[in-house]
């Protein structure tokens, strides 16, 4: 397979608030046709990062591109992409029916009977003054935005603010076979990591502005392991491999370890009475986002 | 889906029990990619890794057009693999575990006669239950 040319590119980005540094030289590019996530902690540079892609936020340094262009005030690439924003905020009096008559105008795309169809799966009251609605039906008309908008270059941030569980797979379902169908770029910030895992082929993590990982879901998955003993035991097995995470509970220790074990490491931790477990695709994107103790003071506060 | 192990890789196995199982006999046709993420909730690139690899394995083949089918001999191939696991992912830790618990090879035979022979008469009383 030859390599495609990027939909986004972005290079060196940053963007500044007065003294606050709210992403730190960002690069990245992202393959035409897949659904990456963007993770992260609250506060990581997510959704700026998501506004300077849709032009809505200039950057202090650096560049964003979508298709090969600058996307500030750039109407045809613009056309092309869909923003769910967080908390899109509607003028007084407006109604989610107003909102769906007046998207054909901004979406090239736009497939009016798709979103009629979505607004009966997600139960959308249509003739409601959008404020009223509740959080959950307001994350509801943002998605049916998002999906019928059918734009090749799709941003859902934090779609499903108080979406029922009923209500986030059938999101998942419709992303998915709509997404096969017609196959375009969809980035998704989530902190429900679990169970959008599966769906995404690419993950992109910030912390605190910075771009931790850029990789692809299949290699994220499995590449740490969790081991469990007695501590000493515990360090000894991870002296000289990457620890990501450490835990204790009196003498015993749980250590989160970077990269693949082999099976002869398996096998040596086994032999030393040690547990190894896999790594849930959310808990490490917890222990790479969570500031961790110095090891070593960790070790010594144990062994005192 | 298993946390620990690429979801492409459970896929093809999942297809692979269905082939050895009967529930996918040769010949027939397998469903699509788009399906099997459909019904895995999985990315539709992912499940398309899992059906490749069968492809490459010779589990499955490609009619163009028409859609993808498991290949005549895909059991008897599955099942000499699946043999040669079996060693390394029972065998092998049953030895392990039998020596460390100081079980001697002659027991550990006994024991798995032993247990063929009590799995099997609540197999021939289950079945001349079924028969009355």
């Amino acid at each position: 397979m030859n390599s495609q040319t990027p939909v986004i590119q972005v290079d060196g980005l940053s963007r500044t608030y007065r003294d606050v540094s709210a992403l730190t030289d960002v690069t990245f590019s992202l393959q035409p046709g897949i659904i990456c996530g963007l993770l992260g902690r609250n506060g990581a540079g997510k959704t700026t990062l998501m506004r300077m892609l849709t032009g809505q936020e200039f950057p202090s340094a650096g560049s964003a591109r979508v298709f090969g262009e600058d996307p500030v005030e750039n109407s045809t690439v613009l056309q092309q992409m869909c923003f769910v924003s967080e908390g899109q905020r509607y003028p007084d009096g407006y109604q989610a029916r107003h909102v769906l008559a007046g998207a054909p105008w901004f979406f090239a795309n736009w497939d009016a009977a798709f979103a009629d169809d979505l607004v009966g799966k997600f139960r959308l009251p249509l003739k409601r003054d959008v404020r009223k609605l509740s959080r959950g039906q307001q994350s509801a008309l943002g998605v049916i935005l998002g999906l019928a908008s059918r734009a090749p270059v799709t941003i859902f941030d934090e779609p499903y603010l108080g979406l029922d569980a009923v209500a986030r797979h059938t999101f998942y379902d419709t992303l998915l076979a709509d997404y096969a169908e017609q196959p375009r770029t969809v980035l998704l910030s989530t902190h429900l990591i679990d169970e959008v895992s599966n769906l995404l082929e690419h993950v992109l993590v910030l912390d605190e502005g910075r771009l931790l990982l850029d990789q692809s879901a299949e290699s994220l998955r499995g590449s740490a392991s969790a081991v469990a003993g007695r501590a000493g035991d515990v360090d000894s097995f991870a002296e000289g491999r990457e620890v990501l995470h450490r835990d204790t509970l009196g003498g015993l220790a749980t250590v989160t370890i970077s990269g693949r074990l082999s099976a002869a490491d398996h096998r040596a931790a086994v032999a030393a009475g040690l547990e190894v477990a896999p790594v849930s695709f959310q808990q490490l994107i917890v222990d790479l986002t969570t500031p961790s103790t110095p090891r070593s003071a960790v070790a010594s506060a144990v062994y005192e | 889906m298993d946390e620990g192990r690429p979801i492409f890789q459970q896929i093809a196995e999942r297809v692979e029990n269905d082939i050895l199982s009967g529930a996918l006999s040769e010949e027939a046709q397998v469903p699509s990619t788009n399906e099997f993420a459909m019904y895995y909730r999985i990315n539709p690139a992912t499940a398309g890794k899992g059906v490749n690899l069968l492809v490459e394995q010779g589990i499955l083949y490609k009619r163009r057009g028409i859609g993808m089918f498991v290949a005549t001999g895909a059991r008897d191939r599955i099942t000499t693999r699946r043999r040669e696991l079996f060693v390394l992912e029972y065998i092998a830790p049953m030895l392990a575990e039998a020596a460390s618990l100081g079980i001697t090879p002659d027991h550990l035979t006994q024991l798995i006669k032993t247990q063929l022979i009590d799995t099997q008469l609540i197999d021939n009383q289950l079945s001349e239950k079924e028969t009355r």
